[in-house]
């Protein structure tokens, strides 16, 4: 068991921004994210350089043939193309090695968070209902969007403000989400929808949405609140050389809420 | 089978004419066979031997201080510093986009992928230089073009960060498609594909081998007709998921010091990558067993393997007794990799199919023994001159520049580059849109700006000036962003040279280059050449030669973007405005006019203002810096408006005679830049412009939300971005 009084050189850590529910936050790494690697996965070095380089937590790649998922507090399906993505997004990878685990780890309420290629993944192994299907344009996109966060009692929220605009890009051409009316109102009704497509001023409206999504639903939690998947690419923007830092807000509420379990 | 028995038609299938066949007669001392003679055929094609160009290009400067790997090898690298080498190349796939444009782009950027990762270097950007005809005629392929490249780039995962896109009549028929990739390298752990080391095992590795693309490269070395759509089957189809794996595979081969080269298999196949492997070794050669290469298909012979132009493969020379090693890594990325052969010290490229004897062939006549082709350039007729005083005054720039803007040539391109992913990578700092890109280099400070340029319309008014021209704004590109230019790869896209104006503009364009470059000590460290370009004998393209440049800047903290930055700052226009509009986009969209010579261009003034421009950026006075190219002053100005989201207020421009009101709006003068500046730092950069005598005017203030020339013009920005947006989308 990593000990979170460790204390390591506080010179490498970036500046948190914000209070620090522990002092011990600028002392030392005090989770461990899990990223795993597919066939064609491309945000994985991505999101390992967020993890390691910006955040400073620990990070566990995690291979598709791995059968462990070796401690990691939060497991992130990343980006990419998983297998070529040639039959349908996600349709071959919710059958590697890895994802069994991921499923029990998801069922014990461990977090699992998909992010673009990752949440098409998480729909097609059913650990979130809905699909995403092509664009309304047809066309690949990547482009800032705004998006107004809707729930922020959630590990990965909970650094957001209520109802905060935030500026994350997209990068897909399969991003269009898409329920049945009773998934769908089931989702709304019980809060599930975590991001949607705004306008700068938080305004949803048809305009803002960049693929047709309903709803213009960008990201959605399960019920339990501990499977996330989303369309845009928050380590995309972790850094201000990038554009912009709202990215980095999410992994710091995923470190800060993976503390606070190891405290309770 | 003699050199008078042979089949006249079957010299026409391998492209070679019958004095190449008799060439190949008297060094071999017999006839080649069959699978010989398709070796022979591709690797002689223009394509593979350079035939027509070789004598030109060596002309090219390719030495510099930075310069760790000039032509010759898969792609040029630069030492860039703090251990770092940045390796990149630009190849044409024209032919094959041609006629199906998806794939013929798509497997143009897998192939460019390739070269890249063949030097040990990790890929971390594209590019992407673009011709078509006019739309909407050319749509199917502007369509089709762009989604190939989103279709491969996007899924690998490598960002494509910039490019161009032009339309022009003349490449109705033979749409130009030229990708650029560049990559990471530590320098100790660059790469060269020499087959070193005699009884090293020969790997192939990738995708298993198929009938497709057999004689892709000589079919790219003939005239398109209109029997060039039953070469459909000459193009191959691009498996980026593959090549994904294979990439992948390729850096950890890293983790192993059991691999002395790697070789990319593009054109002509296991032929050339194995022959160029050879080559690059003096007395090497090399024995293959076409039975030991995995096949996609049955019933192929020794022909088709030798031939096949599958996409995604890799040719790995490894030390003897270390293949498992090797094997293991691609296994481990679920690749297939067999041993196809070994390296020898006979000179010679032997293939077997098992006990079986199907080939055997000098390496030095496959890669250097296709006889160089004399051809003979007669100038082009000059082009219609330009008389300025038949020319109707303009009566309104603000409804000229919304026409300019709205034109093909000028629109945003962000309808083209939001379906290209250029993010992927977390090292764009400076994203497409503006003039280079820029991509950090993780874990230093150092910036790369990348960018790729060429003005045809001025190449085919004048090749010599049009060259110079392509080179000086690809500099200023670069040092728009506040980065050094460091060196170029080049793309030459030309007609059939057989035709004597043609080959006259190869020859004035690569002088003009290779003036330009050596102006600027810029090397030229890789490239490609691409003739035929024309259809049936007719509608030849421009003379195309794109430049593709690399530049550096130390912090890219540092780095300038195009768009105006704060209220109140100073918009100057840096380096001056001749009396100049042949070869305009303002001539050609507002009067339907090609005509004129291109801006006369002062190599000596250039380089004055870009030194002043980077000592401005050095020193941090500039807010902003944009390149003035097609369109002129107004046009940049108005791109710095819109890509920063604040108007501009200016005094009326009064031109001093003899030069005209359109000429100062919409003249296309090299040698300039817009920039912004807070007022504070005018006088030092007043005082940097007098030491190097670089006339400086202020246009404006930035401010407002519209374009602005008191007494002239006033537009909203809304109303401009409409017009700008709406063209491309």
């Amino acid at each position: 068991m990593r000990s979170i009084w460790t204390v390591t050189s506080a010179d490498e850590w970036p500046d948190p921004g914000g209070p620090c529910i522990f002092a011990a936050w600028a002392a030392g790494p005090l989770v461990k994210f899990g990223v795993v690697v597919f066939p064609g996965t491309w945000s994985d070095r991505d999101c390992g350089w967020v993890i390691d380089q910006v955040l400073g937590a620990e990070l566990q790649y995690l291979w598709h043939k791995d059968a462990d998922l070796k401690g990691c507090d939060c497991v992130i399906l990343p980006g990419g193309f998983a297998y070529g993505d040639y039959l349908r997004t996600g349709a071959i990878a919710r059958f590697a090695p890895v994802m069994e685990k991921i499923a029990d780890f998801a069922d014990r309420g461990g977090l699992v968070w998909g992010i673009c290629n990752g949440f098409q993944v998480l729909c097609e192994a059913g650990l979130l209902p809905g699909a995403l299907i092509r664009n309304s344009s047809l066309e690949f996109r990547c482009q800032w969007t705004n998006l107004v966060v809707e729930r922020t009692d959630l590990p990965y929220t909970s650094q957001c403000g209520e109802r905060e605009v935030i500026r994350v890009p997209i990068s897909h051409g399969e991003g269009n989400y898409f329920a049945d009316p009773a998934t769908l109102s089931r989702l709304e009704q019980r809060g599930q929808v975590v991001f949607r497509y705004c306008d700068a001023g938080g305004r949803v409206t048809n305009s803002a949405n960049p693929n047709g999504s309903m709803h213009n639903i960008a990201g959605i939690v399960n019920a339990r609140g501990n499977v996330l998947g989303m369309m845009p690419h928050p380590e995309r923007c972790a850094e201000v050389e990038l554009g912009g830092t709202d990215g980095l807000k999410l992994f710091r509420s995923v470190a800060e809420s993976a503390m606070k379990v190891l405290v309770s | 089978m003699t050199a008078q028995s042979v089949d006249e038609r079957r010299l026409r299938e391998v492209a070679l004419t019958p004095g190449e066949y008799r060439a190949i007669v008297e060094e071999l001392k017999r006839a080649p066979n069959e699978v010989e003679l398709g070796m022979l055929g591709v690797l002689w094609s223009e394509h593979c031997s350079y035939k027509s160009s070789k004598a030109l290009l060596r002309r090219l400067p390719s030495a510099g201080a930075a310069v760790i790997q000039g032509p010759g090898e898969n792609a040029g690298a630069v030492n860039i510093g703090e251990g770092w080498a940045a390796v990149f190349k630009i190849e044409s796939h024209n032919h094959p986009s041609a006629i199906e444009p998806y794939q013929g782009a798509a497997t143009g950027v897998g192939g460019i992928i390739r070269d890249v990762i063949a030097m040990g270097a990790r890929p971390i950007a594209l590019l992407d230089s673009l011709r078509f005809g006019p739309q909407p005629a050319s749509s199917h392929h502007v369509e089709g073009v762009v989604a190939g490249i989103g279709g491969y780039g996007n899924c690998i995962g490598i960002p494509t960060v910039g490019g161009e896109v032009y339309f022009e009549d003349c490449y109705a028929n033979n749409p130009l498609v030229n990708a650029m990739c560049v990559g990471l390298v530590r320098v100790e752990r660059l790469m060269r594909a020499r087959a070193e080391g005699t009884g090293n095992s020969l790997m192939l590795v990738g995708a298993d081998t198929g009938r497709d693309g057999i004689h892709g490269a000589s079919f790219a070395s003939l005239e398109l007709d209109e029997t060039s759509s039953e070469r459909r089957p000459a193009v191959q189809v691009g498996n980026p998921f593959l090549e994904k794996c294979l990439l992948e595979a390729c850096m950890d081969l890293a983790h192993t010091d059991a691999v002395v080269a790697i070789q990319d298999l593009g054109a002509a196949g296991l032929t050339s990558s194995v022959a160029e492997c050879a080559g690059r070794v003096d007395g090497a050669g090399a024995h293959i067993d076409v039975a030991r290469v995995p096949r996609r298909e049955r019933g192929m012979t020794p022909y088709h393997v030798m031939l096949s132009e599958s996409q995604e493969r890799m040719l790995v020379v490894v030390e003897r007794g270390r293949e498992a090693e090797v094997e293991a890594i691609f296994q481990a990325w679920d690749l297939t990799s067999a041993v196809i052969g070994h390296v020898t010290d006979d000179g010679h490229l032997t293939v077997v199919d098992g006990a079986e004897k199907v080939a055997r062939l000098p390496i030095s006549l496959l890669t250097d023994g296709a006889p160089p082709r004399r051809l003979v350039g007669v100038a082009a007729e000059q082009p219609p001159g330009l008389d300025m005083n038949a020319l109707p005054p303009l009566v309104d720039a603000g409804a000229a520049l919304l026409r300019l803007l709205a034109s093909p040539n000028l629109s945003s391109r962000r309808g083209i580059f939001r379906r290209y992913d250029h993010m992927v990578g977390d090292a764009t700092v400076i994203p497409p849109g503006g003039d280079a890109a820029m991509l950090r280099v993780k874990g230093t400070r150092l910036g790369l700006a990348v960018t790729t340029d060429c003005n045809s319309r001025y190449c085919h008014l004048d090749p010599h000036l049009g060259a110079q021209l392509a080179v000086a704004e690809a500099a200023r590109n670069i040092i728009a962003t506040g980065a050094h230019p460091l060196a170029v790869t080049d793309c030459l896209n030309f007609a059939n040279p057989d035709r004597p104006e043609v080959y006259w503009e190869m020859e004035e364009t690569i002088a003009g280059l290779a003036h330009a470059c050596r102006a600027f000590e810029l090397p030229i460290v890789s490239g490609n050449v691409s003739l035929y370009n024309d259809s049936s004998g007719e509608s030849a393209i421009y003379p195309t030669p794109v430049v593709g440049m690399v530049g550096l800047i130390d912090d890219y903290g540092k780095r300038l973007s195009a768009g105006l930055r704060g209220e109140g700052d100073f918009v100057l226009l840096i380096g001056s405005s001749q009396n100049d509009l042949g070869g305009s986009e303002y001539l050609k969209v507002e009067h339907g006019l090609v005509a004129g010579r291109p801006p006369a261009l002062d190599l000596a003034r250039e380089r004055a203002v870009d030194r002043l421009v980077l000592a401005a950026a050095e020193n941090g006075l500039l807010q902003s810096a944009h390149d003035c190219a097609e369109g002129g002053m107004l046009v940049a100005l108005a791109e710095c408006c819109l890509l920063g989201g604040i108007g501009v207020r200016c005094p009326a421009i009064r031109p001093e005679v003899p030069l005209r009101m359109d000429a100062a709006f919409f003249g296309e003068s090299p040698s300039r830049f817009i920039v912004s500046l807070s007022s504070r730092a005018m006088p030092e950069l007043q005082s940097l412009a007098r030491r190097h005598h670089v006339e400086i005017s202020l246009l404006g203030l930035a401010g407002g939300d519209s374009i602005q020339f008191e007494g002239q013009f006033r537009l909203p920005l809304a109303e401009i971005r409409q017009a700008w947006e709406g063209a491309l989308t």
